[in-house]
């Protein structure tokens, strides 16, 4: 378990810092479908496996194609010899703030104790026990959730049929 | 047996120390983007071992409704971006400076 764990989180981290240090953005795309699969399986491990199949679907599937729908529909043609980066300062002052924002995690995790775990209450499946809860105690926001949905379609809509001049 | 909690939560801070160290790098207003989705992804996850952890349902609700936020940020950045594009020519976020005055 623990393997098949750290085979997938090395697989995660890899390709996560293949998106961030690839020349041309349509790599990082496809790193990033990677880094998408691993975390899948990952959640796969956890006993999530609704979650899983939906970062399959959802992660993996829509929103990729569209990063990579606009990719090839912006068609970068610029010639990427080096990797176009910010000026040296803000490069080192990025990594220095990564750093801060990695310390202060870790910081507050190790802080925390943690109360141990319960033993896991037989019955439901992970599909039906989530959809019992969307459906009861979650009701509220799976509705106002499809109002955000709309409101992103047509803000994508105008955004994109309209000509800013 | 079962992967402990501590396992998850140094996965997902170096996945997000990854994609903060995206984000404050690259010019790229697509990697940016990316980088943010990755960002998005590592949260997920600790909400994903926390929810192992606890036995409990909720953290996977909660990575539910970041999904769709997710997605719906996801398209109206990329209208965005399409927009911008068409406009300034340019995807560097280093050259888009009209507010820079």
């Amino acid at each position: 378990m623990e393997l098949i764990f750290f085979v997938l989180g090395g697989v995660a981290l890899i390709s996560g810092g293949l998106v961030v240090f690839q020349r041309h953005p349509l790599r990082s795309a496809l790193w990033l479908i990677v880094n998408f699969f691993a975390v899948a399986g990952i959640y796969l491990l956890a006993h999530a496996e609704f979650i899983a199949a939906i970062q399959i679907i959802v992660y993996a599937g829509a929103i990729m194609v569209l990063f990579l729908f606009v990719i090839m529909l912006l068609n970068l043609r610029q010639p990427e010899e080096e990797l176009r980066f910010l000026h040296l300062g803000q490069k080192v002052g990025g990594i220095i703030l990564a750093g801060f924002t990695v310390l202060l995690l870790i910081y507050t995790i190790t802080r925390v104790a943690l109360p141990p775990g319960k033993a896991l209450p037989p019955g439901l499946g992970n599909t039906e026990s989530i959809a019992k809860l969307l459906f009861t105690d979650y009701l509220l926001p799976f509705e106002v959730t499809s109002v955000l949905l709309l409101v992103a379609i047509v803000g994508a809509v105008v955004l994109a049929k309209t000509r800013l001049k | 047996m079962v992967v402990p909690v501590s396992y998850y939560l140094a996965l997902s801070v170096a996945l997000f120390a990854l994609g903060v160290i995206g984000v404050l790098i690259r010019r790229n207003v697509l990697v940016i983007m990316m980088c943010i989705e990755m960002m998005l992804n590592a949260v997920n996850l600790a909400f994903i071992g926390f929810a192992d952890y606890f036995k409990a349902v909720d953290g996977q609700m909660f990575v539910f409704f970041v999904m769709i936020v997710a997605a719906a940020e996801v398209a109206v950045g990329l209208a965005l971006i399409v927009a911008i594009f068409r406009n300034r020519g340019t995807m560097y976020v280093d050259e888009l400076n009209i507010l820079k005055w």
